[in-house]
């Protein structure tokens, strides 16, 4: 804000001088554009929501709130009968799965980053610095390329984990397949497949958070006699909760949005299965993906429809995070 | 915390009487015995995971067998530990044990993508793909004639036309939420964090239902460039933010002492400021967009030939036609796949690298995963704290000679 003294009329030195904070017509243009450009962003990023929810409301119009329990997926014709239950059942394992695998291996690579990477070997490489951009790097590979690794590489070093699996743990419902079992194009796979590509983001942000463990409390510890490991129990983890269950929550959220490398793996059925090793799956991502240009009106509303409830999920997801970071910075 | 300083070596002469020597033991130190612990721990691992599954049961595929050893190698490595050592020594070697196998598991696959992607398209490259098109290649048409011309021009329009739009948008934003504030500020802010994680396919659809669907405009670059500017719009406006944050409070109160209006400040003082940072948070906006599929699959639609013109008619995009062609049964049309996902990996990767060179020489200049955990971390506390020390620093100690106040009383 810039402030312009003038002088009152009669400019006598006694008589006081008059501050006027009106702002120039350049701020005010200044201002007014780049408030614009805020109000425009916020605009349609609402809209997006609004969009979504007002054109799927055909397809809640046609099939109630049977569009939340029936699994097929059958628009056109006469008697259109449609349901996301399959698609968010898949939705819901694969991202379990995904955290499953990128979870532990996440936290345990950004603690060996943080806690037990030395920050150079051999005198001049800093492996620390350049872990952490390997990680970074990791994070901005496309999906694209991490379907095409799990399709060609991923899935033919599974299929025989997935049988081992399936045959002397089958008594486990997860575990069961069908008599012919196809071992490919699996949830399972899939899950992996996304674990893998979940795992450099939920591992760059814990590693920051990590980082952030005041260094006094750190060296207290350490200077009381606590190995590293102890360290990393009662000093690490306790500082550094929320920004930990942040992490993870926003890799969730990224792993339940994915839908090129599900697409590339998975077989598309609409029979709702827990079977994690069996071919075929589902998942509301790549549903959208197979089916966007087929189905007629209703079949777009109704994809829009399946689209505005993963939209739903993934915004509670990243709000929930962002809740539980700030109040866990506020807090303690 | 407890100190365990009994080593268990000579517990038998612990009972006599006299003070026990004590002999200190020290986790990180790693001797040559220690080595050869690991070795034998982990061959034992490789053996009883070769007797388990290769001779018991039948276990194929060597993902299962790797996963078993390391499985069984921590189990005995925590055995082979706690026996010699103390349960301190032994838990210490156990946790770095364990972190080293995460950090393994976490690098493997990242090298095993590198060198698969390289490794497949490498030898597919010529010069030759970077000037032809499918134009004319059909399943009779010997290998080699494809090219991905047509995807790379695609994908540089699409993206440059979503920079164009998604860039400017979000650099605004970001100023007015960091720089000038207002009653949205908040609203703005807890909005586009939100955003921030929206599925690519969810933008795409989104697209395809008002630009295609809705209004007839037909399959188009500018479609995908419009979808892309949605995906692009909250990363970059956060990123920027974080930034912006980070320029000090001094420098813009001095610009404002100096009489500068505010636009003067933000641009002569804190976008100069921020600049390296600034293009790295765009540059990986755009290194992120450029890898994206999903929105592109249902609003570029792809093409086989070249359509320079971004606004009509179909377009190709490098990760839509590497995600179109390995679905084909044809070995050449998967190579051709192959070729686009190495052009688009060498551009991802180029991008990667100016950023973090150019954010390089900054020490708070965050990096691309850096800036989408900030999109977490910052909405609150962080900033809070900065500015709460900036209020200690001189300014406040600093004869106040003349300000607003007693100029109005005199």
């Amino acid at each position: 804000m810039s402030i312009s003294v003038k002088e009152t009329s009669g400019a006598l030195a006694a008589k006081p001088l008059l501050i006027s904070t009106r702002r120039s017509p350049q701020d005010r243009l200044f201002r007014g554009v780049s408030r614009t450009a805020g109000l425009t962003t916020l605009v349609i990023l609402v809209l997006i929501g609004l969009f979504l929810a007002l054109q799927s409301r055909l397809a809640f119009q046609t099939m109630g709130w049977a569009f939340f329990t029936n699994t097929g997926w059958v628009t056109t014709g006469p008697h259109p009968q449609f349901g996301v239950l399959s698609a968010l059942t898949g939705t819901l394992i694969i991202s379990g799965i995904a955290m499953f695998v990128a979870v532990p291996v996440a936290l345990a690579c950004a603690l060996f980053i943080n806690e037990f990477a030395p920050r150079q070997v051999l005198g001049f490489f800093p492996l620390k610095n350049f872990l952490t951009a390997m990680v970074d790097l990791m994070a901005a590979v496309p999906s694209i390329i991490f379907g095409m690794w799990g399709f060609f590489v991923l899935q033919p070093s599974m299929k025989g984990l997935s049988r081992w699996l399936s045959d002397y743990l089958g008594f486990i419902p997860f575990f069961k397949t069908s008599d012919t079992p196809i071992y490919t194009s699996s949830f399972l796979i899939a899950g992996t497949l996304v674990g893998i590509m979940v795992m450099p983001i939920v591992t760059s942000l814990s590693r920051e958070v990590f980082s952030l463990t005041p260094v006094a409390e750190r060296e207290g510890a350490m200077s009381l006699g606590a190995s590293r490991a102890r360290v990393i129990r009662d000093v690490v983890f306790p500082f550094s909760k929320g920004g930990m269950v942040g992490a993870i929550m926003l890799g969730l959220g990224r792993a339940l949005g994915e839908a090129i490398a599900v697409a590339i793996i998975i077989s598309l059925t609409f029979q709702p299965s827990i079977h994690v090793t069996q071919a075929g799956g589902n998942s509301i991502a790549a549903l959208i993906a197979f089916r966007f240009g087929s189905g007629g009106p209703i079949g777009l509303s109704g994809l829009l429809a399946a689209g505005l409830v993963l939209f739903v999920i993934t915004l509670a997801i990243n709000l929930v995070a962002a809740r539980i970071v700030n109040r866990s910075k506020m807090g303690d | 915390m407890t100190l365990e300083m009994t080593p268990r070596v000579g517990a038998e002469g612990s009972e006599s009487v006299g003070p026990v020597k004590i002999k200190p033991i020290r986790p990180r130190e790693f001797k040559r015995s220690d080595i050869i612990v690991l070795g034998v721990t982990g061959l034992a691992a490789y053996c009883i995971t070769w007797i388990l599954f290769d001779q018991l049961t039948l276990l194929s595929g060597q993902l299962g067998f790797v996963l078993f050893c390391v499985g069984f190698f921590l189990g005995l490595y925590w055995v082979v530990n706690r026996q010699l050592f103390t349960r301190q020594v032994a838990v210490d070697r156990f946790v770095a044990a364990l972190m080293t196998l995460g950090a393994l598991a976490m690098f493997i696959p990242l090298l095993l993508l590198v060198v698969f992607v390289v490794a497949r398209g490498w030898n597919l490259l010529s010069a030759h793909v970077f000037v032809a098109t499918q134009k004319g290649v059909s399943e009779l048409s010997p290998a080699g004639k494809a090219g991905v011309a047509h995807a790379i021009v695609g994908t540089l329009e699409q993206v440059g036309l979503a920079a164009l739009i998604g860039v400017p948008a979000a650099v605004l934003t970001a100023i007015f939420i960091n720089e000038i504030g207002g009653r949205f500020t908040r609203t703005i802010r807890v909005v586009v964090t939100a955003m921030s994680g929206t599925p690519a396919i969810v933008a795409g659809i989104f697209i395809y239902a008002i630009w295609i669907a809705t209004f007839h405009q037909g399959y188009s670059g500018f479609a995908g460039a419009l979808a892309l500017a949605v995906l692009l719009l909250p990363t970059v406006t956060r990123g920027t933010e974080e930034v912006l944050k980070v320029v000090h409070q001094d420098l813009r109160e001095a610009s404002i002492a100096l009489a500068a209006p505010e636009w003067r400040t933000v641009w002569s003082v804190v976008l100069p400021t921020a600049r390296s940072g600034l293009v790295t948070s765009v540059l990986l906006g755009v290194a992120v967009s450029i890898g994206e599929t999903a929105p592109l699959l249902m609003t570029v639609f792809g093409n086989k030939l070249m359509n320079s013109n971004p606004f009509n008619g179909p377009q190709a995009a490098l990760p839509l036609m590497a995600y179109q062609q390995i679905k084909l049964p044809l070995q050449a049309d998967i190579d051709l796949g192959y070729t686009a996902a190495l052009v688009l990996f060498l551009l991802v990767f180029t991008l990667f690298i100016v950023a973090r060179l150019l954010a390089g020489g900054r020490r708070r200049a965050p990096g691309f995963a850096a800036l989408r955990s900030r999109i977490v971390n910052s909405s609150l506390g962080a900033t809070e704290i900065e500015q709460d020390g900036f209020a200690d620093t001189p300014i406040a100690s600093y004869p106040p000679s003349t300000s607003t106040d007693e100029r109005d009383q005199q």
